[in-house]
Formats: C-alpha cells, sequence, structure tokens
C-alpha cells in the first residue's frame, strides 16, 4: 500500500493549467454531445411516430374494430378500448392491496426482519422482466382455465404494478414527518384512523403520482400480453373467456409480422395514439406534484 | 379500537405478505415446468449452443451468450453517456436543467415496442445502408485480422449492434435520471469548496461529487442492467431471431426475452419445457443482480456507518 504522507503530498505531479483546462472543456462538450444525443434521440423518436402516425389518424381509424388485411374500413378502437379495460382493471386489481402493503412497510415494518425480506422481494419483483411475469400468469390462468383471456392479462399487467406501487407508497409514507403521527395518535385517534385519515390525507399527491406512474409504465407493456390477452379482430366481449384485442400487441403484430405497407400505417397510428396517451398521464402527473411543491 | 388496530395491521400484512408470495411462486413455478428440459439434459443446458426442434435437442447458450452480448454492449454505451448527460444536467443552469430533466422523463417513459419500431423501421436502414458498411469497409475493420469475429460475416442491418444501440437509447434516461438525483444530493458546500481551491469542474466531479455519490451511481447502473436483460419487444425487433450464437457485432442472433416471445406461442413438450428452463435461467439472472445490488448498497452503507 502505497503511504502517503506530506512530503508525498508536496510531490504531488504537477498538471500544467492548460492541460487541465483542456481536458475540462473536452469533457464538457463530451457531456453536451450526450444531452444532444439522448434529447435529439427522443425527438428523433417522437418525430418519426408523429409523422407516420398522423397520417392514419381518422375518425373510422378511431371508431372502427380491426379487421384481417384488405378488409376495408379498418381501425384500433377494439384495441383501445382492450387496453382500456385491461389497464383499468390491472389498477383495480393491483392497487388497494398494493396500498396496504405499502401501509405495512411503512407503519408496521420498517424496522423488523419480515419488513425487510417483504421489502427485498418487492425489489426483486420490481427487477423481474415482464416476460418472465408473462409466462408465469399463462401458466397461473391460461393453462388452468383452457383459453387466453383479457383478465390473464390484466393479472399479469397487475402484477407489473404491484411492487411498483407498493414501493412508492412506502417513500411517500416514510416522508410524512412523524410528528404528524404522534400528534394524531396523541388526540386518541386509533392508529387506523392515523394512518388513513392522516399519513394517508399528507401523502396523497404522492400517491396519486405513484399510482398513475405505475399506470402509464404498465399501459404500453407488450410482453406479458403476448402470452395472456394475445389478440384478436373482435371487440372485446368476452374479458373473461376470449383473447381481447390491446394495443401494444397490435403494434407489435401490424409491423413486425406484417410485410402491408397499410398495416405498418395502422401501426403508427396506433403508436401515436399510445404515445400521447402516456403524454398525457405524465402532464398530469408533474401537474398534480408541482402543485404539492407549491 | 384495539380490536379495529389488529386487524387492520393484519390486513395491511397479507397484503404486503402477497409480494412474499409471488417471488418464490414465480422460481417454483418456472422450475416445475422446467423440469422435464433439466431432466433430459442436465445442467448441459447451460452451455449447449444447439437449438432443433426436428431432432428434440436444446440447449440455452445461443439465447444466454446473446442475452449478456447485447446487455454488455447497451451498457458500454449507456454509461459514459448517462453519465455526463448527468453532470450536464446538474451544472447547467435552471431554465435549462428543468426543460432537459423533462425530456429525460418522459424517454423513460416510452414504451419499448415503440423504441423497437423506430428501430425496425428507422436504425435499421440506416445501419444497413451507412453505419454497417462505414465500419466494415471504409474503416477497413473488416480486414483487419480478427476483423471476422469483431464484427461477423455479413450484415444487413439487424444484428447484436444494432439491439445493442436501441437498448442503450432506453436504458439512457432511466440511468441519467437516477444518477441526477445522485450527484443533486452532494452538499454545495463541498463541490464549492472544491471549486475555491481551484478545481476545475471535471476535478470536482471526480474527487468530490463522484466520491460522495458512488453508492447512487452504481445503483444507476444495476437499474440499467436489469433493464436492458430482460428486455423483449425492443430487442425483438431489431436482433434478427435466428438462435445461433453471437458471430460479431453485425451478425444476428436471439436473447434469452426473444427466444420467449417467438417461440412460445407455438411450443410443446419438450421445447415448451426447455423455454421454461431459459426463462428460469433469465430470472436467477435478474435476482443475482438484485442480491448483488442490495449486498453491495448493504456493504458500502455498514463501511459508512449508515444506519441502513
Amino acid at each position: 500500500m502505497k503511504k502517503i504522507t506530506l512530503t508525498g503530498l508536496e510531490q504531488a505531479p504537477r498538471r500544467s493549467t492548460v492541460f487541465r483546462r483542456l481536458w475540462d472543456v473536452l469533457l464538457s462538450a463530451f457531456s453536451v454531445f450526450a444531452i444532444v444525443l439522448s434529447v435529439g434521440g427522443m425527438g428523433w423518436i417522437l418525430y418519426t411516430v408523429l409523422r407516420h402516425g398522423a397520417e392514419s389518424i381518422n375518425w373510422e381509424f378511431l371508431t372502427s374494430s380491426s379487421k384481417p388485411y384488405g378488409e376495408p374500413g379498418a381501425g384500433i378502437a377494439n384495441a383501445l378500448l382492450g387496453s382500456l379495460l385491461m389497464t383499468l382493471s390491472a389498477t383495480l386489481i393491483a392497487v388497494p392491496p398494493a396500498l396496504a402493503g405499502g401501509i405495512y412497510l411503512a407503519e408496521f415494518g420498517r424496522e423488523n426482519r419480515l419488513g425487510n425480506v417483504l421489502r427485498f422481494c418487492a425489489n426483486v419483483m420490481m427487477g423481474v422482466p415482464s416476460i418472465i411475469v408473462g409466462l408465469f400468469v399463462y401458466v397461473l390462468l391460461v393453462v388452468t382455465t383452457g383459453h387466453f383471456s383479457g383478465f390473464a392479462g390484466a393479472v399479469a399487467l397487475a402484477i407489473i404494478m404491484f411492487p411498483v406501487v407498493m414501493r412508492t407508497t412506502e417513500d411517500v409514507l416514510t416522508m410524512v414527518p412523524v410528528t404528524l403521527r404522534e400528534s394524531a395518535l396523541a388526540l386518541g385517534m386509533t392508529r387506523t384512523r392515523t394512518t388513513l385519515g392522516i399519513v394517508f390525507r399528507a401523502a396523497r399527491s404522492g400517491l396519486v403520482t405513484g399510482v398513475l406512474l405505475a399506470l402509464a409504465r404498465v399501459s404500453g407493456e407488450t410482453a406479458p400480453l403476448l402470452f395472456t390477452a394475445m389478440f384478436a379482430d373482435t371487440w372485446p366481449g368476452g374479458f373473461f373467456s376470449r383473447p381481447t384485442a390491446n394495443m401494444p400487441v397490435l403494434i407489435s403484430e401490424y409491423t413486425m409480422n406484417s410485410p402491408f405497407e397499410s398495416m405498418h400505417a395502422m401501426g403508427w397510428g396506433a403508436a401515436l395514439i399510445i404515445c400521447l396517451l402516456i403524454l398525457f398521464i405524465n402532464i398530469i402527473t408533474r401537474t398534480i406534484f408541482h402543485e404539492k411543491q407549491h | 379500537m384495539q380490536q379495529q388496530d389488529r386487524i387492520f395491521k393484519w390486513v395491511c400484512l397479507g397484503c404486503a405478505l402477497l409480494i412474499g408470495v409471488l417471488v418464490p411462486g414465480i422460481f417454483l413455478q418456472l422450475g416445475l415446468d422446467s423440469a422435464e428440459a433439466w431432466q433430459k439434459f442436465g445442467i448441459g443446458f447451460l452451455w449447449s449452443a444447439e437449438w432443433d426442434p426436428a431432432q428434440e435437442v436444446y440447449g440455452a447458450w445461443a439465447s444466454v451468450a446473446g442475452t449478456l452480448y447485447t446487455t454488455a454492449l447497451a451498457l458500454l454505451l449507456a454509461v459514459p453517456l448517462s453519465f455526463v448527460a448527468a453532470l450536464f444536467v446538474v451544472e447547467s443552469p435552471g431554465w435549462l436543467a428543468r426543460p432537459l430533466s423533462y425530456c429525460v422523463d418522459l424517454l423513460a417513459a416510452i414504451p419499448s415496442v415503440i423504441y423497437g419500431m423506430w428501430g425496425l423501421f428507422v436504425l435499421v436502414p440506416l445501419m444497413q445502408e451507412y453505419v454497417q458498411p462505414f465500419l466494415g469497409e471504409t474503416l477497413g475493420l473488416m480486414s483487419l485480422p480478427g476483423g471476422e469475429w469483431l464484427l461477423g460475416e455479413h450484415y444487413n442491418g439487424f444484428g447484436f449492434l444494432t439491439a445493442g444501440i436501441i437498448l442503450a437509447l432506453m436504458i439512457l434516461p432511466y440511468m441519467s435520471a437516477i444518477m441526477r438525483d445522485v450527484f443533486r444530493m452532494t452538499p454545495p458546500m463541498l463541490r464549492e469548496s472544491a471549486y475555491g481551491l481551484g478545481c476545475t469542474r471535471w476535478e470536482t466531479t471526480r474527487d468530490v461529487v463522484l466520491r460522495y455519490g458512488i453508492r447512487g451511481l452504481l445503483g444507476g447502473i444495476f437499474i440499467g442492467l436489469g433493464r436492458a436483460l430482460g428486455e423483449t419487444m425492443a430487442v425483438l425487433f431489431v436482433i434478427g431471431n435466428l438462435i445461433e450464437s453471437p458471430e460479431g457485432l453485425f451478425s444476428g442472433g436471439t436473447t434469452i426475452a426473444a427466444t420467449l416471445a417467438c417461440n412460445f406461442a407455438e411450443s410443446d413438450g419438450l421445447q415448451r419445457s426447455s423455454l421454461f428452463a431459459l426463462g428460469l435461467v433469465l430470472m436467477l439472472l435478474c435476482f443475482g443482480i438484485q442480491v448483488a445490488a442490495q449486498y453491495y448498497l448493504h456493504l458500502t452503507g455498514a463501511r459508512r456507518g449508515e444506519a441502513r
């Protein structure tokens, strides 16, 4: 090991100021390049989606059901409806238990062993690839019931949402000052009322943000739906018993697995709609969060 | 009242336990469904590169190597870029930093299927027309000794390099956002002291900000790593989907997630079981990374005397 002494410090190599300045300028240039690259990449992707997508969006596109190749009057309304149904049911399935689980981690399990184990499990679940969740739900619901269904897709999305909402809930609740809890308890409120009435209210905007961000993330997930909801050219009638059309799988079917220009165009249109929806959710989230900070 | 509290606590505990059931549940399911493949091929399944449905012979190596290859490429491209990008956002004035970090956050919200689509229709033709001929012929990498090993024999726009670039673009905003938050946490006093001593911006970053935020930095890299490993759609569109071991940057191949997405729906019997085995390998990889990350954070936390 090198011994650090005062003499050692005195003998530190002298670098010329010019060299140091030059190095600094070079790195600044590199960081500008990196920013231009990442923002430019985003601009490029969004521009491509907008340019190709805008051409195919019209009233018919938005209101009629998808059809096999060659039939006139095809649209994406069934996929849009299917995606909406699936994401909403996923939210309904995932959010209540995730909030309760977050409460456990933040209020009862902050220091104990079980809390740490569960926190670790939540972290692991957040890192599980979404396609693995697809496989899991395939075996859990598709094999046992014997058919693909929109419901299976919703469960897969719910499993992806669950740890995300749970961890954000914990983080948000932990940020609420302890004094607030103690005041409520001192006034004679029960733990339950303290948590649900006081702590939750203080953390409301953070909780909503967490749920919305999880929703935005899940609404573009494709991989877990491939083996669960699959795709169909029909309106989502049998949500529990039949393959259900949805946007992400429509996009991948129409672009990757189709040689036809007209289907590519519809894929771009669907991509634009999805982007707009996600952008919309993000902007709402930002506004909510912004209000809180003021 | 006590009764109510007790019920509340148990309900919350029950919900939290769901997550504790889910993780072992996934392992158990993948393990049970892949038992047939493990029995047939043994542990050698991991490094056998053959995948032949006609002969009923399956091996994981092509997919595993492809996964590791694309992930390594993506990290190689994305880590330095996200690091300096985060640096720029932190150092730039407020009017510029806010819209920039907003952009980076939005970039993180674009679904991966759209990255894949963009890759297929924009990046693949671009790679085929310009980038690959340029690297291979103009720079003469192809004719160098070992060039074939580096690049592969021929090119058509698809392949590992394209997949690596798309993945890098995808994980860049994630990692950059985390690094940015970490850099922001450095106390301004420390940074200003460094400037006061005459350090340049880079020296301040290297000796002060980086030392202070090394945990968050590595945390960000781990998150990017996890995402790159398991990403399906963005890779599926541009990798070429050939179940072959990687030959070079331009050659087509597959990853675990892409193999699953491509073959699972039509498979049955031994092939399906082998696909589940692949899934188990991917799950173990991600689990390993998560454990390593947590352990590292724990370790550095303990060394710094922080209460975790």
